[in-house]
């Protein structure tokens, strides 16, 4: 019984030890699921942005010294708990949650408020409220690189390419199979926009979630035959489509999925039903970028690693999940820079150092992800930062990348999200913020 | 030795017909109520305001909800979420067309949405009974998901279906913090469990109960059918609605219809099987288990990580929540079928007879 005790004393006295020390840290949340059908999107991007700050840890030291810790917490991709989540990690010691990265558009809808409230930022990196690209309006929340509205003018100017010109539009008809929720309603305007502009017709078709049962709707594309389909999924939705898509004879190479609709995951279930399928991406994937190559020598050589699966290591999700370290850990950087070298900032100086976020081609080549990711320089009116995409097809084994870098419709972008934005400061009585003033 | 009624003497009919007939049951409630409205808010920190309580008394308002109709009208019905939806959404709307509603009057308005929608979808439990009335409401569950996310003025036009909960006030006090929030709910809950009780120990409630135990016999008895059918349908709606705007305007603060699903709904059901159908406080104690077991099982691996110093794999840990979650119920249900309500009143009579069995 003695022993027993003194045992547990022993391991309590280690844990609480363990957190006395936590000074010079810097703790980023990672709340991500690991459960549930869209476990591999969660699991694979939490894993990328840990293994890049383990890395930074195990290489660098930290951040000019500074250690990042990190704390999981299972959300489930669920509101409920991803607001548990976030309660339950923003005080966290020494200088409460730096950053947040929910990876649900419900989740970060969710955080909007209550993150500005607590002065705590969020990054939703290609998902969330596209219109918090107006910084004036959501001070504390970054759809950094690029968003739902920027996607959705890149697709439409990728098929107009195809097709040999944009006025080559003119007539065709596009289905958009979509997510039958917050994320997959998010680009609708945008689309019947451009249908007027452009003059092809939009056939929109929503498939409910979790959408394993598809084929009411793929039967309506039978029918309608439309020139191409955009494909809005997420999670087990995505091989699913395809599967149907295989069985009605629609040739996959016109099927353009947007980017939660383009990982390993959402092709390998498909089988030979997937080859040919071309999606958008905002990141690549790959092994071979210098940054991944120091992932694997510092972190995965000596035996750690987030992935147990080691095929995962370079998937699609896991490099999204490294941008979103590499994000992440150069607005820290920034702001140390501004507010102390060698010390932890707080969530309101992390604020600082998204908002004035310029990685460039040079710096890009510094971290070792040229090609990983594009450009991004962030302003106080400007929360998206970049708005590029890329595109990849399958070819039956892996994602092989088939444009440069293409721009978005940025007009049309600007004007939806600046009328967007000035609706919600009007509801909620937000004056928003004079860019001209904002401190350098 | 102390929970004994010995003593105690009734000499009035208001005395007999009380809730809690035991001097010391009244004084337990007392001091939990204090605790609840005084002791909780003063020492509360944020995240076991704005995560843990405020959403358990949500829950257990809805759970409460169904229980009336589930549990006391026996009318198995799998809507709840889509209810507590429309409580949700008519909230809204009602905050943002009305100018200068009174916040409670926007709940009430969001109940009474629900208890519409509840009287129509109530209909079909004329003819029909059990499960089929259940596949019955599960229509109202789709539907009702379906028509929010299909008409625009519901979410005022909001591209991503997504609706955000104005600020709310009372006589001139924000209820922006969480412990403000946590105060309103609680009052609200406190409110509606009371006269909810005293519902089901009135007429009404009694044709509940004898509906519930056998309809031919309740309808020769003279209780009319469609009226207690149906008024089960609304109230128990009524309360699933006002639940649904708390969701909405105290704990989460945004919703999307997706928030409102039939997995809410089976949860719901869950709490009410799990606590005990049938009573009042077996919503609460369901509630309690159903929300706050995950969370506490998820804290808990982490503590056992650091007490024993091993680090498990994130994945296995969330999945053995899960499977420990799921085992616990089965267990529950064998050992327990009639719901913690009824262990609860178990411990209670054996305490009656404590340290002396016989």
């Amino acid at each position: 019984m003695n022993r027993k005790l003194a045992v547990i004393s022993a391991a309590l006295g280690f844990a609480l030890s363990g957190t006395a020390i936590a000074q010079n840290e810097q703790f980023v949340p990672a709340n991500f699921y690991w459960v549930g059908p869209y476990a591999p999107g969660g699991s694979g991007f939490g894993g990328g942005i840990i293994d890049y700050m383990a890395m930074i840890n195990e290489r660098d030291g930290g951040v000019n010294g500074v250690k990042l810790t990190w704390e999981k917490c299972e959300t489930e991709y669920n509101n409920a708990r991803g607001v548990e989540c976030y309660e339950r990690v923003k005080k966290h010691p020494p200088t409460g949650a730096t950053v947040i990265h929910p990876l649900s558009t419900g989740i970060t809808y969710s955080l909007i408020e209550k993150a500005t409230a607590d002065k705590i930022p969020v990054i939703s990196m290609g998902y969330g409220r596209t219109s918090a690209a107006d910084g004036r309006v959501f001070p504390y929340v970054f759809p950094l690189i690029t968003t739902y509205w920027s996607q959705a003018t890149v697709l439409i100017k990728f098929i107009g390419q195809k097709a040999g010109g944009m006025d080559k539009l003119k007539g065709k008809k596009i289905a958009f199979v979509y997510h039958d929720s917050a994320y997959g309603k998010e680009p609708i305007p945008v689309l019947t926009d451009m249908a007027k502009q452009y003059g092809y017709e939009l056939i929109p078709l929503a498939v409910p979630h979790p959408g394993n049962e598809q084929q009411a709707q793929w039967l309506q594309i039978r029918q309608a035959k439309p020139d191409n389909v955009i494909l809005w999924g997420w999670g087990v939705m995505n091989p699913t489509a395809l599967k149907a898509a295989a069985k009605i004879g629609y040739p996959r190479d016109k099927i353009i999925g947007a980017w939660w609709s383009g990982a390993e995951e959402d092709v390998l279930p498909a089988g030979s039903a997937a080859k040919g399928y071309i999606s958008a991406g905002f990141n690549a994937p790959g092994s071979e970028f210098a940054v991944m190559k120091d992932i694997k020598k510092f972190v995965y050589d000596k035996g750690k690693g987030e992935f147990e699966d080691k095929a995962r290591f370079g998937s699609i999700y896991h490099t999204r999940g490294v941008v979103a370290g590499i994000v992440t850990i150069e607005a820290i950087r920034l702001a140390q820079g501004k507010f102390g070298k060698g010390k932890p900032i707080t969530g309101e100086q992390m604020r600082w150092g998204i908002e004035h976020l310029n990685i460039d081609d040079k710096r890009l080549k510094e971290l070792g992800a040229t090609g990983l990711m594009p450009t991004i320089k962030v302003s106080c009116m400007d929360h998206e930062g970049s708005g590029l995409v890329k595109f990849q097809q399958w070819d039956g084994a892996k994602w092989k990348v088939i444009t440069d870098w293409m721009e978005p419709d940025r007009k049309l972008v600007r004007e939806k999200v600046e009328s967007d934005a000035a609706q919600y400061a009007k509801e909620k009585g937000i004056q928003p913020r004079d860019c001209s003033k904002e401190a350098l | 030795m102390l929970y004994r009624e010995a003593g105690q003497f009734k000499s009035t009919y208001a005395q007999d017909s009380q809730i809690f007939p035991l001097l010391q049951d009244r004084v337990a409630m007392v001091a939990l109520l204090l605790v609840a409205f005084i002791v909780v808010p003063l020492v509360g920190d944020q995240y076991w305001l704005s995560a843990i309580i405020t959403p358990f008394l949500v829950l257990s308002l809805a759970a409460l909800g169904l229980n009336i109709l589930t549990g006391y009208a026996g009318q198995l019905s799998l809507g709840t979420a889509a209810f507590m939806a429309i409580g949700a959404f008519m909230a809204y709307n009602a905050v943002l067309r009305i100018p200068g509603i009174p916040i409670l009057a926007a709940f009430a308005i969001g109940g009474l949405c629900a208890a519409a929608v509840g009287l129509v979808f109530g209909l079909p439990s004329l003819r029909i009974k059990g499960l089929y009335l259940a596949v019955a409401t599960l229509a109202c569950q789709f539907f009702v998901l379906w028509a929010i996310n299909r008409i625009g003025w519901l979410s005022n036009h909001s591209s991503s279906g997504v609706i955000t909960a104005q600020s709310m006030a009372i006589f001139g006090f924000a209820i922006a913090t969480p412990a403000a929030k946590y105060l309103l709910t609680l009052f609200v809950v406190v409110f509606m469990a009371l006269a909810a009780k005293n519902l089901m120990r009135s007429e009404t409630g009694r044709a509940f109960m004898a509906v519930r135990d056998m309809d031919v016999a309740a309808s020769v008895i003279g209780i009319p059918m469609m009226k207690t059918k149906l008024l089960a349908f609304a109230i128990s709606s009524f309360y699933c609605g006002v639940a649904g705007a708390l969701y909405a305007y105290c704990y989460l603060g945004t919703v999307e219809p997706e928030a409102f699903t039939l997995d809410l709904s089976f949860r719901v059901l869950f709490m009410i099987i799990i606590g005990g159908v049938g009573s009042i406080l077996g919503s609460f104690l369901g509630a309690a288990f159903i929300t706050l077991f995950p969370i506490f099982l998820s804290v808990g691996s982490k503590w056992i990580e650091t007490l024993l110093g091993i680090e498990m794999s994130h994945a296995v840990v969330s999945n053995t929540e899960a499977i420990i979650f799921g085992s616990l119920i089965i267990l529950f249900l064998i050992v327990e079928p009639l719901g913690l309500a009824r262990l609860w009143q178990v411990a209670k009579e054996k305490l009656r007879l404590w340290p002396f069995p016989h």
